[in-house]
């Protein structure tokens, strides 16, 4: 099917927004101006402004000199931008895709392939967008040609028909000027001195020498008016691809009627993943309420699924969530996230399950569906000596060590997350304690090995390095001490307590 | 006719097997590796499928039960499989439990706020039939809430361990085993200085259709080995006579 597109051009866009919030303004001409390198640069004008010859990129000083009774306004930086997303959106409702002008900021494309019809046709649809946005006071210029180009270039300058006909794109930009093509200011000064005032002038001239004279950028511009070139706008509003409606005939509102509301929906689109062969990762079911409220519950999955029976017990876990209030009228189920999903392999042989076990998997989503995904974590060992830092956490279930776990020296089965000042009686330099004070409890020690030195990574932190000692006691308790940095500097406590071993 | 005491047998095998113990025979023997104790259990195999907990009386005694569960767990855990550690406040070093043979990045740890959700999510896991193990740090556990537990696992075949450390908040359960480990002095060898392997008193302190026993084992690198029991007059005794539960 032949691509269609559209572009609406607000000639006035931050004037005409002023004067539907100040209709006294309509006759008053008035200019929009920031600050710039300190003197008030123009930025937007009014088409009463424009009349007397004002122009943006005027200095406000000069625009008041020509045209006496001007009013400055201050324009706020991004106004125009939230102004032109917020019109986009209502443009929705013409075209699914729907992306701002990223040239010129001051207006709107549209791909309209398949929606004109809609409407009756292309012309009755133009003369809709156009009168709809006339009523809300915005003036606007629309055209509809093959390539978002020309449609741009036909709605700014274009002075015969704002209707392409398919094909005609080519002819239509013939006689248009130069800026039509969305060209850099530089290249149109170029143009300029050239003598070239009419597309049609260069249009046919070989590609190398236009390339030598006016860059690459110049004859991509050039391809994507023509149609050569795909232009690739940037939706508003991504469309979701996976979502399934379900309408019901009386108001939902109990738990029963949720859960089997939940199933209809997760079978559909079960269906769809998986002929698709993606799975879902995460999920999003919104109900609207008949008193207008809208209730919402999202679902993830670690890994991307198609089941509808591991689907319905993470949302079950979320049903109370989910407030019926009089009752749900619409259920909406979004796939905001889908991924492709993995065919299992049917196993021939009977090995123990491991990490990467469905089972496995859909245990942890219930996990995280319930109490939340910080509470899991894996541990991968980590490339540094130093105990706190020795673990690092796994970002995904199935990720695999990247080194080998160190053994050689001693680690304590029981690490405390924060080093203990304990009491020590021992001999210096070097020797381990003789005996410690730990919570008030004396502790004999009897055996000890070590010193095990670990340096502080000086590059992460400061401080002191640490001795530590691995001791027993007369009881046969283990323990893992150290003695941070050297003696004889004035610290109250050098000896802490840091571990238990089995 | 049969004579008195082959009757007996025979009707205790058949309880053994209404209560889930399945008779195994001797080529299947899944053997965990902790010798002569195992003898204490019924038919002499200890019960994978089947709760154990472990009680802790001084916290510092803790990471002795995490030793000799992950020493079981290695066996467990053959052959690449998971096992889910769930907690409050965990103080298990993860880097450690390669000491005991289980590879440290299979062992998935959830660290949860509240007992409550420690419980439901070892309910959870017991039901996963990808699991080796499930072990739980928590020290509230009712009769009733053993016995979800424990219906879980009949269905999946999951070893569950709980780690109680509150000695006062004891009640009875349906577990299979109630032991209780505590550290014992290490023994270096022959004229060498320093630590020996961890060395721990295990008391098995309730057996189901088993019998409690004591034992002293050490964790020898690699396995469990049956250590002779010290004497009486060792200075650890002296602790056992103060010993709760």
């Amino acid at each position: 099917m032949q691509k269609r597109f559209v572009s609406i051009w607000f000639g006035h866009l931050l004037a005409d927004w002023q004067l539907i919030r100040r209709p006294e303004l309509a006759e008053v001409p008035f200019v929009f101006a920031a600050p710039d390198h300190g003197r008030m640069l123009i930025t937007a004008i009014s088409s009463v402004a424009q009349r007397f010859g004002v122009e943006v990129g005027m200095r406000a000083a000069d625009a008041k000199a020509i045209c006496p009774g001007l009013e400055v306004l201050d324009d706020k930086p991004g106004r125009s931008l939230k102004l032109l997303r917020g019109l986009g959106e209502w443009c929705v409702r013409y075209s699914p895709i729907v992306a701002i002008d990223e040239y010129a900021k001051d207006g709107l494309l549209m791909d309209v392939s398949g929606c004109a019809h809609l409407w009756g046709g292309e012309k009755k649809y133009l003369k809709e967008i156009i009168s709809r946005l006339k009523s809300k006071g915005y003036s606007v210029r629309l055209a509809i040609a093959d390539t978002p180009g020309a449609a741009w270039a036909v709605s700014r300058f274009g002075k015969i028909t704002p209707l392409i006909p398919e094909g005609g794109h080519t002819e239509a930009l013939l006689s248009l000027i130069p800026e039509a093509l969305r060209l850099e200011e530089p290249v149109l000064i170029k143009l300029q001195k050239l003598g070239f005032y009419q597309i049609k002038s260069f249009i046919g001239m070989p590609r190398s020498v236009l390339r030598r004279r006016f860059g690459e950028d110049f004859l991509l511009r050039l391809a994507q008016a023509l149609g050569t070139e795909e232009e690739v706008l940037q939706p508003l509003q991504v469309p979701v691809p996976f979502q399934e409606r379900l309408p019901c005939l009386e108001p939902i509102k109990t738990r029963t009627g949720i859960e089997i509301a939940i199933t209809r929906l997760l079978e559909n689109l079960c269906k769809r993943l998986q002929a698709e062969g993606k799975g879902l990762r995460t999920g999003i079911l919104t109900g609207y309420r008949i008193d207008g409220h809208v209730v919402q519950v999202a679902i993830g999955t670690s890994g991307a699924t198609h089941s509808v029976s591991h689907l319905f017990k993470l949302f079950q876990l979320k049903i109370d969530q989910i407030k019926p209030a009089l009752g749900i009228e619409l259920f909406v189920l979004d796939a905001p996230r889908v991924d492709d999903a993995e065919v299992p392999q049917e196993a021939m042989w009977t090995a123990k399950p491991g990490l990467d076990d469905q089972s496995v998997i859909r245990l942890l989503d219930r996990v995280a569906g319930k109490v939340g995904l910080d509470v899991i974590h894996r541990y991968l060992p980590a490339a540094h000596h130093w105990p706190e830092r020795s673990l690092q956490v796994a970002v995904s279930v199935t990720e695999k060590p990247a080194r080998s776990w160190q053994t050689e020296k001693p680690r304590p089965t029981e690490l405390l997350g924060r080093p203990d000042p304990i009491e020590v009686m021992a001999l210096i330099p070097d020797h381990p304690p003789k005996f410690f004070i730990y919570k008030g409890v004396q502790h004999f020690v009897v055996k000890a090995d070590g010193p095990e030195r670990i340096e502080r990574e000086w590059w992460l932190d400061k401080g002191e390095h640490r001795d530590y000692y691995q001791v027993e006691d007369d009881k046969g308790q283990r323990y893992w001490l150290f003695r941070s940095g050297h003696y004889g500097e004035n610290q109250k406590y050098k000896w802490f307590i840091h571990g238990f071993f089995a | 006719m049969e004579t008195k005491s082959e009757l007996v047998y025979k009707l205790k095998q058949d309880i053994l097997l209404w209560q889930g113990y399945k008779p195994v025979s001797v080529a299947t023997t899944g053997q965990i590796g902790l010798g002569v104790i195992e003898n204490a259990f019924p038919g002499g195999v200890f019960p994978k499928r089947a709760i154990h907990e472990f009680i802790t009386v001084y916290s510092e005694h803790a990471a002795a039960s995490d030793g000799f569960i992950a020493g079981l767990l290695a066996v467990l855990m053959e052959g690449g499989a998971a096992c889910i550690w769930i907690s409050t406040s965990r103080r298990l070093f993860p880097a450690s439990l390669r000491t005991f043979n289980v590879a440290p990045e299979r062992v998935i740890f959830i660290d949860v706020k509240t007992e409550k959700e420690v419980l439901w999510i070892m309910e959870e896991a017991l039901k996963c039939e990808g699991l080796a193990a499930v072990v739980a740090e928590c020290n509230q556990l009712s009769l009733i809430e053993s016995r979800r537990l424990q219906l879980a696992i009949e269905e999946s075949g999951v070893t569950g361990f709980i780690l109680r450390k509150d000695a006062r908040k004891m009640t009875s359960t349906v577990a299979a085993a109630r032991w209780q480990i505590s550290p014992l002095p290490s023994n270096a060898e022959e004229g060498m200085p320093g630590l020996g392997f961890p060395r721990w008193q295990v008391d098995l302190l309730k057996v189901r259709n088993g019998n409690p026993g004591s034992w002293v084992l050490e964790w020898a690198g690699e396995a469990f080995v049956d250590v002779a029991p010290l004497k009486k007059e060792s200075i650890w005794s002296e602790r056992q006579d103060r010993k709760i539960g």
